[in-house]
């Protein structure tokens, strides 16, 4: 990845950095705190931690307006913080408790807010692009002018139904992002072990669709990125690819060891490319805030963060009742489209 | 405050691992992401991060420690200028193990649990009024032309009805179940496809998420194979994974099973597959009446519902009602045909045979109850206990492949609550257990066949 561009970026404002940060911040809290709890064993089966990816989903949302839609993968927890849910609902589903988003039933690859547009949290890779294609289907069909936000790795990027998508969603003019995550590993395999075509957002031309790369441990620039790909969908110019790069510091889920890549690496990225320190830096040097201001801020999101992880771990566990509740419904949850 | 670091669990079995090496020593200051200790679990060793910042005051579990269970306090951390020794551990911030409990809570009370009937289990209420008024004007129509008109009546009543698959506008349909849609209703809502199952399948999932009600055709269900992903674990799964807030009401329907001297590929009977699926409604309708009825039924569910056509009865004629809003609901068997000496079990093509055997053995003087199940989820075991009760026999009919059957199912389900009234063993009609064979001679050997029903018959009968 390239260095670092200039910061200075004129157009700014002090609170939009603030947000920005507190929005990272939050997200790279919240999951330290999720491995925490993995580790207490309060979190079970599989976790995905967001550590090092926080500029992607937050940038995408300072572009998007209310009423747009995103749906992504497992490595969600980042995605829902962003789009607005409750720190609290989402650290309850993780631990599994009735206060959870899902009552407990869907855990850390499985959450929806209906309230926030957020379409989940899907298991299965790349099983979220089509679905995501159809929400901004039902978009186009019902003529409101919204733009879906559909979000994947690296490694979904190789799926056949990726391909099968974006031919769709060119050939009907669909309203929708494609956000690539590039963060460079799927699960332990390096892009350039599963790929000789390693530029994701380039394969778009062979469908027609435009696209580009963005830093993604730039804020700035994915939210810019972003702003002009939604511009581009709500022009009624059809889908959007942005390949994201982006790096993961933690391993591909809690039980990875990580061998595939140096320590070294890591750091580098860590201590060169930290999305969260390049908006600090920013704020500091432009003379936005003092040390102690951001210390203020750092404790408010530590706060928030762990009165969400004391509601996870007061949370009692479901009523067993439910194992039989919510397979079949008697009306459309979401209510029907009009 | 000092914080206690626990050993951590590193993979959702783990229980205890070995402590392999400390890359801190006492006094070190630690940030959070600052990899602390080597830990070998079962499967791997890995690096241990920190997340508190603060100082090693004291490490507990010294390095090469083997069995140290998770939970298990390893070092503290200390704030500057304190002391490990008289540190005041904070137990609010530390690493609680979860209290015993409160993991148990569900095993205690699982029992009860478990006790709750499933959606579609046997000893529901029987629904016994009859589809549509005795005194109803009838029509003679196909299959084919009963299919179309209920997706016209239903796209002609929701605005967020629409159609899409591959050939079923500009072709009129594969199989011409869509003539006319498209003049009718336009190509916003009659939607050709490119040859792309995986995808249309995981789109029009994503558009019933969206708010539309999306009727998904597979040119057969053969091709459904490759969307199968996405019926089962997105469409199927969602509502249960987003505890009730985001429902997928979306109809896939198409032919199934075989059709005439297609081969292996293009010949299997999915019911059993699709009926398996907790989230799924399952619909195989044998009639004219019942595919009109149960289509316009399925479009309306807020659910996910596989509706399983078979191309061989599309041109078969029979009488349908000529009433207003022709519905059949789910989970209500038909009784075709009344008796007393033995029950035949079928749904969909399986009927033909079914209701064939049974004319035969009439004319052994064996009379057959044959009963049509019409939706195998929620599937209406009531209907088939209540008459094996009277005739104390069962022979159930499918085409498709015996093992893991329908046939079955219903034969545990009778063993289960109607043993006592069973006067023979339940025999199970199936396709063959090979693949569909090409050769005329030897297709017609794979499938299930009238004259096995017949045979069934007198064996459960003994006469």
């Amino acid at each position: 990845m390239a260095t670092r561009k200039s910061t200075a970026k004129p157009n700014v404002s002090k609170d939009e950095l603030l947000h920005f940060y507190r929005e990272m911040l939050l997200i790279r809290r919240f999951e330290e705190k999720a491995g925490q709890l993995y580790g207490m064993g309060l979190i079970g089966g599989f976790c995905h931690l967001y550590i090092g990816q926080e500029a992607v989903v937050v940038g995408l949302e300072a572009a998007a307006d209310e009423g747009d839609k995103r749906v992504t993968s497992y490595r969600d927890h980042g995605h829902m913080l962003a789009s607005g849910m409750d720190p609290k609902g989402v650290m309850a589903e993780l631990t599994g408790r009735e206060g959870g988003y899902s009552k407990g039933k869907g855990g850390s690859m499985h959450m929806f807010s209906r309230e926030k547009h957020f379409y989940g949290g899907h298991g299965i890779v790349a099983a979220q692009v089509p679905i995501g294609a159809g929400l901004a289907f039902a978009d186009k069909y019902l003529g409101n002018d919204r733009v879906t936000f559909t979000y994947f790795g690296d490694g979904a990027a190789n799926q056949g139904q990726v391909a099968e998508t974006y031919n769709m969603a060119e050939l009907w003019d669909l309203p929708v992002v494609f956000v690539i995550e590039n963060n460079q590993y799927a699960m332990g395999t390096s892009v350039k072990r599963a790929t000789k075509s390693p530029d994701f957002w380039e394969r778009g031309a062979a469908y027609g669709i435009e696209g580009e790369a963005v830093d993604g441990m730039d804020v700035l620039a994915v939210k810019a990125a972003g702003e002009k790909a939604v511009a581009h969908c709500r022009a009624g110019k059809g889908p959007y690819i942005l390949e994201v790069m982006t790096y993961r510091y933690r391993g591909h889920s809690m039980s990875d060891p990580a061998k595939y890549r140096t320590r070294d690496e890591v750091q580098k990225m860590r201590e060169e490319r930290d999305a969260i320190e390049h908006v600090r830096q920013l704020l500091l040097t432009g003379k936005h805030a003092t040390e102690d201001e951001l210390k203020g801020v750092d404790k408010q999101i530590k706060d928030i963060v762990n009165e969400a992880a004391e509601f996870a771990k007061e949370s009692p566990e479901p009523d067993v009742g439910e194992l039989w509740t919510d397979i079949y419904a008697e009306a459309i949850p979401q209510g029907e489209a009009i | 405050m000092a914080t206690e670091v626990l050993m951590p669990a590193l993979s959702p079995t783990m229980e205890e691992g070995t402590l392999a090496k400390w890359l801190v020593r006492e006094g070190d200051t630690v940030s959070s992401g600052d990899i602390l200790a080597e830990i070998e679990t079962d499967k791997a060793t890995m690096e241990f991060e920190a997340v508190d910042e603060g100082i090693v005051g004291k490490i507990l579990i010294s390095e090469g420690t083997e069995g140290v269970k998770v939970n298990t306090p390893i070092a503290i951390l200390v704030e500057e200028g304190e002391d490990a020794a008289d540190a005041e551990v904070d137990t609010a911030q530390s690493q609680q193990p979860v209290p015993k409990e409160k993991r148990q809570n569900s095993e205690d009370q699982s029992a009860s649990g478990m006790a709750h009937p499933a959606p579609a289990s046997p000893g529901a209420a029987r629904d016994l009024s009859p589809d549509w008024p005795a005194d109803a004007e009838m029509k003679t129509m196909t299959v084919r032309e009963a299919l179309r008109d209920a997706m016209a009546e239903e796209m002609r009543s929701d605005e967020n009805v629409f159609i899409m698959g591959e050939e079923v506008a500009e072709y009129q349909g594969a199989y011409k179940i869509t003539q006319g849609l498209l003049d009718e209703f336009g190509a916003r809502r009659v939607i050709d496809t490119p040859i792309t199952e995986h995808g249309f399948a995981g789109l029009g999932v994503g558009a019933a998420f969206g708010g539309l009600r999306p009727i998904v055709e597979f040119m057969t269900f053969n091709f459904a194979m490759q969307a199968m992903d996405q019926i089962v674990n997105s469409a199927a799964k969602t509502l249960y994974m987003s505890g009730g807030q985001m429902g997928c009401p979306i109809v896939f329907r198409g032919p199934n099973g075989a059709a005439a001297r297609v081969g292996a590929q293009h010949s299997q009977d999915y019911a059993a597959w699709y009926s398996q699926i907790p989230g799924l409604k399952v619909a195989m309708p044998y009639s004219a009446a019942d595919a009109k009825g149960l289509l316009k039924s399925a479009i309306r569910d807020p659910n996910p519902v596989i509706f399983l056509e078979n191309e061989i009865l599309y041109g078969r004629s029979f009488d349908v009602p000529q009433v207003d809003d022709l519905t059949v609901p789910f989970g209500k068997a038909r009784i075709w045909r009344e008796g007393s000496d033995v029950t035949l079990v079928s749904f969909g093509i399986g009927m033909t045979y079914a209701l064939e055997a049974a004319e035969a053995l009439a004319k052994d003087g064996i009379e057959a109850e044959v009963i049509d199940l019409r939706t195998l989820r929620p599937m209406d075991t009531a209907t088939v206990i209540e008459s094996v009760k009277k005739t104390n026999r069962c022979v159930t009919v499918e085409e498709g492949f015996p093992q893991g059957s329908v046939g079955n199912y219903i034969s545990s389900v009778l063993m289960q609550e109607a043993f006592d009234w069973l006067d023979a063993p339940v025999i199970n009609c199936a396709g063959k257990d090979v693949p569909m064979p090409y050769a005329a001679n030897l297709e017609k050997l794979a499938l299930v066949t009238a004259k096995e029903v017949i045979e069934a018959a007198h064996a459960v009968t003994y006469r």
